[in-house]
């Protein structure tokens, strides 16, 4: 699949302007809330209008404001997966998937009637097929929600941070069971996330959004190893986020982790003006480079991990099971982090 | 007792509830969509007889279609028929009154339903008319039905457009309450309190019957998708 987006669009106080180009299969919009990317996807779907720019997938031009093409958000084959799944609330299981396939106007009564039964054995839906929304649990109203989308048989998928209103419990299940689903119908997707775990999870290719516009694009896992920026870092995750005085080629000393001295073995460029250190990067041990003293360090318990904030500022985490309750036990003298897994940013 | 005036209201309110039904929620469907500028000032024009006396009312009315006036005068000659006097033409009256209740209603209900779901149709190639009619319309219906009994109760008790326009013929343009009024006037105070009760009893009626609405409002709600009972009992 490839889509192609530049468009900008004007609001009270917040300019959307994003562009980008994309040939993966699954795509990941990755920001926080508020940054545009729900609005991003709408425009893809052309349920928001922008104010200027074009839309292009697969060669087909969606939205032009130059030549004036605007593609309905019914002819443009693209299926969008609601937050709340959007099932109409007035109307049953089967009345929801048979409106879509009224939508998508092909043939009689008899061939529509076929498809709707067709689709509900598909998703396993039979048995409720005369239940309504409110008496569907999380899971059935999303298998609902993606059959009816799939009733018109749209080319590409747009997934709106389809596991947010459920609670955590439901939503890794939820999530496997979509995987499973799209991988069974090969898919294309773009999916919306505040969560960097699904993205990761489900995307080959990764938009990171801040403010209304693309701050990072890329392999999914190069940006994750990678961030150019202390946003791009702080999206993906890292809890450590430092500003640093250069030494010299492989030695700066980060301002905000009380002047500790770190050993990089990249090289660092005259416009590095951060460093950035994952928790799960921090092992505790002695050695030769990269030491650090915890000293006095304040401790959160959660189930299954401790967080530990060392004396120098540094966020981190060790794994404990339910039964620990004394971390100062598990809390060394010293960590490290190796030379290789040390972020550096230029802004 | 000659129930004259009882038919007489009940069937203006009918007409006038009818006429408004369609318009107010239009209107209201309309302004809901319109940008936000532009629903400032048609909210405002829409909701004003309901802040104006009903007394301005009936003179803007006379104004329009008295039979001295442009419009008025002009649809006498060409059709020979009064537009005021008559006993129809309190529905003009009722209708401008109770317009803004029809309207402020459903425009509640409509702007409280999630546009997700008209969306969520759009998106799904569905026409505009099939979402209306199929989708926010019935998911609506509770907000719409409030409407259509407040309406219709305000329909009942109109008196001061009304008075103006189709002033009190026993028999050919008496209601309930001009009725009341000219009893009283008269020193006919017992028929005066039994018109009183009917229309008592009438409101009440329809009191009660916008309770029951009312609290059956919430069946289609969707806060009942994220309810945390529904998820995890696959």
């Amino acid at each position: 699949m490839g889509i192609e987006a530049d468009i900008k669009k004007r609001y009270d106080g917040f300019l959307l302007d994003v562009s980008f180009k994309c040939d993966s299969k699954r795509i990941g919009i990755l920001g926080a809330s508020g940054c545009g990317k729900t609005q991003t996807l709408k425009a893809v779907a052309g349920l928001v209008r922008p104010d200027e720019g074009r839309i292009v997938l697969d060669g087909r031009v969606l939205f032009d404001k130059k030549t004036k093409t605007d593609t309905g958000p019914g002819k443009r084959g693209i299926g969008y997966l609601f937050q709340n799944y959007a099932l109409f609330p007035n109307m049953t299981v089967e009345g929801n998937i048979r409106a879509a396939l009224k939508g998508a106007a092909r043939g009689s009564r008899e061939y529509a009637g076929n498809t709707a039964e067709r689709i509900m054995e598909d998703f396993g839906l039979k048995d409720l097929r005369s239940h309504f929304p409110h008496e569907l649990s999380g899971g059935q109203q999303q298998r609902t929600a993606l059959a009816r989308m799939f009733a018109c048989d749209p080319g590409l998928l747009l997934l709106d941070e389809p596991f947010s209103a459920m609670d955590t419990f439901m939503r890794e299940a939820l999530r496997l069971e979509l995987i499973h689903i799209l991988d069974q119908y090969d898919k294309n997707f773009i999916m919306v996330s505040h969560d960097r775990d699904e993205i990761y999870q489900m995307c080959d290719h990764l938009l990171l959004m801040e403010e209304g516009r693309v701050i990072a694009r890329g392999p999914v896992n190069e940006i994750f190893e990678h961030p150019s920026t202390t946003s791009a870092a702080r999206l993906t995750g890292c809890k450590n986020i430092s500003r640093i005085e250069r030494l010299d080629d492989h030695r700066f000393r980060a301002l905000d982790w009380k002047g500790i001295i770190l050993t990089t073995d990249r090289r660092i460029g005259e416009d590095i003006r951060y460093a950035g250190i994952r928790a799960h990067d921090l092992m505790p041990g002695e050695g030769e480079v990269n030491i650090i003293p915890t000293g006095h360090v304040r401790i959160s318990a959660l189930p299954f991990e401790w967080y530990v904030i060392t004396e120098c500022g540094l966020w981190w985490k060790i794994p404990k099971t339910l039964s620990e309750y004394d971390a100062h036990d598990a809390v060394p003298g010293y960590i490290r982090i190796a030379p290789e897994k040390i972020l550096l940013m230029d802004r | 007792m000659d129930l004259f005036p009882l038919y007489n209201s009940l069937r203006i309110a009918f007409i006038s509830t009818l006429i408004v039904l369609i318009l107010g929620v239009a209107a209201a469907y309309l302004v809901v969509h319109m940008p936000r500028f532009i629903r400032g000032i048609l909210d405002s024009l829409f909701t004003l007889p309901l802040v104006l006396p009903p007394t301005v009312v009936g003179y803007l009315l006379l104004l329009l279609l008295g039979a001295k006036r442009p419009f008025g005068g002009w649809f006498l000659r060409v059709f020979g028929l009064r537009l005021t006097m008559n006993w129809w033409s309190a529905v003009f009256a009722t209708s401008v009154i109770i317009f803004p209740l029809m309207y402020r209603t459903s425009r509640g209900a409509f702007e409280a339903f999630d546009r997700t779901y008209e969306q969520a149709g759009q998106t799904l190639g569905l026409g505009s008319l099939y979402i209306f009619f199929r989708i926010v319309l019935p998911c609506c219906k509770a907000g719409i039905i409030a409407g259509i009994v407040l309406s219709f109760a305000r329909a009942l008790g109109e008196y001061g457009a009304t008075m103006m326009i189709s002033g009190y013929t026993p028999g050919r343009t008496a209601t309930i309450s001009t009725t009341v009024y000219q009893m009283w006037r008269t020193d006919n105070d017992a028929l005066a309190l039994k018109w009183v009760l009917v229309n008592m009893a009438i409101s009440t009626v329809i009191l009660l019957a916008i309770n029951i609405v009312e609290g059956r409002q919430d069946i289609f709600h969707p806060k009942s998708h994220a309810h945390p009972d529904r998820q995890g009992n696959e």
